[in-house]
């Protein structure tokens, strides 16, 4: 065999290693899912989703960690939108070039990369205690919303950055001022991009487990939170207190459990995947 | 009145934009005063050269050296994992895929990092930990084997999609000048288009490997909850992140030593993941300027 010939050979082995490891990728997330189905499907219920923890696996249920969930989610959406929309149309339209700048760019980068337990140590001690709310939904969210910040506004900068200039030359011609032209022309024409990466940012939050650990979550909430200042659990803390424990019945709650928060977050990232086709599909630029 | 109502819109945002400033001075303020007290009782030597880790027992050590161990241990582990199939991933999706397929496959790809990390622990737990111990002799019931494993695949998109932009970002006239040259698709990949991206590479890789040093659920559920300095994959270990969570969720006093040492913890995993991030987003820095 020739040389060339041996270089052809390798060329096509390699292109099918190339392909074992993209669908290696993908069929272990499909059997990891299936073994979770499996597991946990039938016990999926009406009583499973309305029920209180208890000691017993078989009538125990996630309505606290569920409803939990829910709070956190709208919560630290109420509290991280703005902030992290805002930052993003300051540092994209308004801060000028120069150390500041530079800075907060740098800074952001870094965030984006502190683990995330470290924010919940952050949470304990400023939200917490220094803030007094407790071991509360709203030190919890607070927290989380932190956290996904630098995702929020990087996604925001992204999104304004695509919206062509002469749509923002046209609006200042007509003698608009700079937050006019920002609020009625840039967002409007960026709202898709910016609502795909706040949800993609939520579906996170949703899903974090250790720092809300940090925080004070508790594995065992026998009541439904009322107000932001509750105590509280989410479905991941749930699913985190029943994997560690010994007995059978536990793990396929926590399975039962996963399968709920799976359909959650896959659903979430569903519709902003939906919504950025959608806006690729009718952009005008 | 409406130059006063855009100041005011201006400083609101300007406000936002500095909360993330804040974030970043808050967590060095917190880490650094409590772990200052912390090492008012322990001495610095001592942290870093006690072979052990024993803060919640009767005879206390603090020994960072052992859950330093333990995370290095998992992270190695992981990486060796993501970064072979990661790359495969990334250069048959740039070099080799029709476009139609590789549309497809990037966002199922990235499903694998938006699954919570608390269910690919519960995965390392009841199915990887089991299928180890039936083919491998003598696997603990925690291991941190089965945790790298599950943590690497975790990290498979990270490692695959940033270092596809960097394979994407080399000019098209250096693939064609090797073509040209007649070399196949598998030699323009490792003799000209992997070392142009070299450094895009590098800087994926750096992260991943911060993103595995800090992560957390997947060690704790997985690996155990056992300090100590080995490197034999197969025993159950501790790393800075699951100690971090072990003492949260127990009982421990606010103030005392052992809840301090989650500070001192804290700030050395932060400090850990800080260079790298700084180092990844300089070398992409530079590979920027290289190149545009």
């Amino acid at each position: 065999m020739n040389n060339a010939r041996v270089n052809r050979i390798k060329d096509v082995l390699f292109k099918y290693f190339g392909i074992v490891c993209t669908l290696s990728g993908l069929i272990i997330l499909a059997i990891f899912i299936l073994n979770i189905l499996i597991d946990g499907v039938q016990r999926i219920d009406w009583s499973f989703m309305s029920s209180l923890p208890s000691r017993f696996p078989e009538r125990a249920g996630i309505l606290t960690a569920w409803t939990g969930t829910f709070w956190i989610f709208c919560l630290t959406a109420a509290i991280a939108i703005p902030i992290g929309v805002g930052a993003g149309v300051y540092l994209e339209e308004y801060s000028k070039k120069g150390w500041l700048a530079n800075l907060l760019e740098i800074n952001i980068a870094n965030l984006a990369g502190v683990p995330s337990i470290i924010y919940g140590i952050l949470g304990l001690e400023v939200f917490v205690r220094i803030l007094g709310f407790g071991a509360s939904l709203l030190a919890g969210s607070l927290t989380l919303a932190l956290l996904i910040l630098p995702i929020i506004i990087v996604a925001t900068r992204e999104a304004i950055r695509a919206v062509p200039k002469t749509i923002k030359e046209a609006s200042f011609a007509l003698g608009a001022t700079k937050w006019q032209t920002i609020s009625r022309q840039v967002l409007p024409a960026s709202a898709s991009s910016i609502i795909t990466g706040i949800i993609l940012a939520l579906s996170r939050a949703v899903g974090e487990t250790a720092p809300l650990i940090v925080v004070g979550a508790l594995a065992y909430v026998p009541f439904v939170a009322k107000t932001p200042m509750d105590e509280f659990t989410v479905l991941p803390m749930q699913i985190f207190n029943w994997v560690s424990r010994p007995q059978h019945g536990f793990t396929i709650n926590a399975a039962a459990a996963i399968i709920v928060l799976l359909c959650f977050v896959f659903l979430m990232i569903g519709i902003a995947v939906y919504i950025r086709n959608r806006a690729q599909k009718k952009n005008p630029w | 009145m409406l130059k006063i109502k855009e100041y005011i819109i201006e400083k609101a945002l300007f406000m936002c934009a500095l909360i993330t400033v804040l974030t970043t001075a808050g967590i060095i303020l917190i880490l650094t005063v409590e772990a200052f007290s912390f090492f008012r009782n322990v001495s610095l030597y001592d942290f870093f050269t006690d072979p052990q880790w024993t803060p919640l027992y009767s005879e206390k050590h603090f020994g960072i050296l052992s859950l330093l161990a333990g995370t290095f241990l998992t992270t190695v582990i992981a990486i060796m994992v993501a970064l072979p199939v990661g790359m495969g991933i990334a250069i048959y999706l740039s070099e080799y895929a029709p476009r139609s397929f590789r549309k497809i496959i990037k966002p199922l790809l990235e499903l694998l990092a938006a699954v919570p990390t608390v269910v690919y622990g519960f995965f390392a737990l009841m199915v990887v930990t089991p299928f180890l111990q039936n083919i491998i002799p003598g696997v603990s019931g925690f291991n941190a084997l089965s945790a790298g494993i599950v943590m690497g695949v975790m990290i498979i998109p990270f490692i695959s999609s940033m270092s596809e932009d960097a394979l994407h970002a080399v000019p098209k006239s250096l693939r064609e000048a090797a073509y040209g040259m007649g070399s196949t698709r598998l030699q323009t990949v490792f003799r000209v288009t992997i070392p142009s991206a070299s450094s895009g590479i590098t800087a994926s890789t750096i992260l991943a490997i911060s993103r595995a040093i800090g992560e957390t659920m997947i060690v704790t559920i997985a690996a155990g909850q056992m300090p100590g300095l080995t490197l034999n994959p197969l025993k159950p270990v501790q790393t800075i992140t699951a100690y971090i969570v072990q003492v949260s969720s127990g009982d421990v006093q606010f103030g005392s030593l052992e809840h301090q040492s989650i500070f001192a913890a804290g700030i050395s995993l932060f400090a850990l993941t800080f260079i790298l991030n700084s180092v990844s987003f300089w070398i992409k820095k530079k590979y920027r300027i290289q190149y545009e």
